[in-house]
């Protein structure tokens, strides 16, 4: 069985870690490092007997994530306490408002960059707020910074000159030249305070933008890690709220992200075996193309159907912009080269 | 991949995959002393590959990959196979180990006790290792030494050892050829010759050694000795760790304990014979 197979059944909990041969860990050690995803595991095989090393592996990943969560919501904090003054609210997203609001899938879950989302008729004041506090331009080049402020969904990335680490500073989910567009008011507005005081959005929200982020914006670069999120969160909202799966429905049809939304579940439910409600449990023969570049690593961590990830990165980028403007953005990208 | 080796040093268990047979087989023949534990699950991936398939064959160029990568790294003429494969160990080794703070130093023990030497490519702090690791002391690395955030011990990590330009001669003349790597001249980093470690030093690579000095050494120049404050110690080895943000308060904890209780100097040598006698002068000093 391949490394990705066996590491996918781990974390789902089809397979037993203890069962594992030693040569298998090295797939799968190999495969979850590339995913991003080797604290997750680790924390999902926290208390399974393991082999000594890999055990001794998985404390110190447990270990390191717990530290660079603290150092993320503490990055987090600081952009409070430079937005607050000049009265800007903001709601977190992804990485670092799991970690805040104690989710499951928060554990062991490596965060990048600070992804913060404003009002866009904040969205000037808070740049300003935010270089006056120390973070500074990471992007040079004047094209990349004009394609960023009039197409994107976020500030040209932003680091911070002393702790070195980046912010985004969103003012909606999806690029504005995308063909959905998601009602940022709505989201700003419906967010919901996590238990460490920031506002979050709200569950079904959370789940619209990981399927979103994961589906309809990116090529699935780390599709299983964003899979992984959406699988426990949805899980769990369900668990706690009877009647999520009809309010997740609803948002999705708000922002117009329910192809997105739908066929994230039958992804969780395809991969990580989570139980959809009638309604949801359907069957779309293109999830076939899906899976297979979710899953498409060899046991040495290595990306195995290069043409099927290229088509994915040309259908996102066909996703973000009509026709026109990608051509004209290829051709100006290209000549800079 | 095609080809491939599994490496134990120090902590971390390796494997190495390559397109090509060479450097696989010049690996094998460094580490055929190290111990095998085939049980064992790799924690760290590197592989060396061929951007393009044809690039097996023409113009034969070695990327380094693995589990962590740098970006738009150069490749390597497959000549250079040994040397992309010490870069890609190295760079998994500082990007993904957590269990230890790592201090880009070189380290060698005498009765439990470590020499920590941390210093700037070119100061002479794998030279000095190198030659010190031929005589009464046990070699634990001339890249990084790995620092125990509980117990405050240095651990080993005695890859094969790196001599570069210069010190190639100084060292060759001591040692048996059969200990020594091909020649590889003109690398992005100079002229490179590996030396494998003495066996003992190998069959030791496990055991803790309590950091009783550190210094930092400076190649050329006249001969001197400076002792160094708390202060600058810090902070000169925050910079020289790969790892000390990433482990937070654990990496402040162990740094703070380790510049306390350990004496520090710079050094300045003219020549390695000079650079030895100041190191056996201040251990016997210190230890006395």
């Amino acid at each position: 069985m391949s490394a990705v197979l066996t590491f996918v059944d781990l974390l789902a909990g089809r397979r037993d870690a203890a069962a594992l041969a030693p040569r298998e860990w090295d797939g799968v050690i190999g495969v979850a490092r590339s995913e991003a995803m080797l604290a997750t595991l680790a924390h999902r095989l926290e208390g399974v007997d393991l082999p000594p090393s890999v055990a001794a592996l998985f404390a110190d990943q447990r270990a390191a994530a717990a530290v660079a969560q603290r150092q993320a919501l503490w990055e987090a904090e600081m952009a409070r306490r430079a937005l607050a003054p000049v009265g800007i609210e903001f709601v977190l997203l992804k990485g670092a408002a799991y970690a805040a609001a104690g989710m499951a899938c928060a554990a062991g879950r490596q965060i990048g960059d600070l992804d913060i989302l404003v009002l866009a008729s904040d969205i000037r004041r808070a740049e300003n707020a935010l270089l006056n506090a120390g973070w500074e331009w990471v992007k040079s080049d004047p094209y990349d910074d004009f394609y960023y402020r009039e197409h994107m969904h976020e500030l040209p990335p932003l680091i911070h000159k002393l702790r070195d680490r980046m912010i985004d500073v969103h003012h909606t989910i999806l690029p504005r030249t995308h063909r959905i567009t998601p009602d940022a008011l709505a989201l700003v507005s419906d967010a919901v305070a996590s238990a460490d005081g920031f506002a979050v959005l709200n569950p079904a929200d959370m789940a619209c933008h990981c399927a979103a982020h994961m589906l309809a914006d990116g090529d699935l670069q780390g599709g299983l890690r964003n899979l992984w999120d959406f699988n426990l969160m949805t899980g769990d909202f369900a668990a706690a709220d009877q009647g999520f799966w009809d309010r997740l429905d609803a948002r999705a049809r708000l922002h117009g992200l329910q192809e997105s939304v739908r066929r994230a579940a039958r992804l969780s439910r395809d991969l990580y075996g989570a139980v959809l409600p009638a309604g949801w449990d359907g069957h779309d023969p293109a999830d076939r193309w899906f899976r297979q570049r979710l899953l498409a690593r060899d046991d040495w961590g290595r990306v195995t159907q290069p043409l099927l990830e290229q088509a994915f990165y040309i259908r996102s980028h066909w996703l973000r912009m009509p026709a026109a403007m990608l051509a004209r953005h290829l051709w100006t990208k290209w000549r800079k080269r | 991949m095609r080809h491939s080796i599994r490496i134990a040093v120090g902590p971390v268990q390796f494997r190495i995959g390559s397109d090509w047979a060479a450097p696989i087989a010049a690996l094998e023949r460094l580490y055929a002393g190290y111990p095998q534990d085939d049980a064992r699950p790799a924690e760290a991936t590197v592989r060396l590959f061929a951007a393009r398939p044809w690039r097996r064959w023409v113009r034969p160029s070695v990327h380094i990959g693995g589990d962590f990568v740098v970006p738009d790294a150069l490749p390597l003429p497959l000549s250079m196979g040994l040397l992309a494969a010490e870069m890609g160990m190295n760079l998994q080794v500082a990007l993904g180990w957590r269990r230890h703070m790592l201090l880009h130093a070189s380290a060698v023990a005498r009765d439990g006790r470590a020499l920590i030497m941390s210093g700037e490519s070119g100061s002479g702090k794998s030279t000095l290792a190198a030659l010190l690791g031929e005589d009464e002391w046990r070699l634990m690395g001339d890249e990084f030494t790995l620092i125990d955030p509980v117990g405050g011990d240095a651990f080993a990590f005695p890859r094969a050892v790196s001599l570069k330009n210069e010190a190639i001669a100084a060292v060759a003349g001591r040692v048996d050829a059969a200990r020594l790597g091909p020649l590889m001249a003109g690398t992005p980093k100079g002229d490179i010759r590996h030396l494998i470690p003495r066996a003992d030093a190998i069959a030791a690579m496990h055991e803790p050694a309590r950091p009783a000095l550190l210094l930092f050494p400076r190649f050329g120049g006249g001969t001197a000795i400076e002792p160094m404050g708390e202060g600058e110690v810090f902070v000169r080895l925050t910079e020289a760790s790969t790892n000390y943000v990433a482990l937070g308060e654990a990496g402040f904890a162990a740094l703070t304990r380790l510049v306390r209780e350990t004496p520090a100097f710079g050094i300045s040598y003219p020549d390695s014979a000079t650079g030895i006698a100041l190191v056996e002068q201040l251990w016997a000093e210190t230890l006395k």
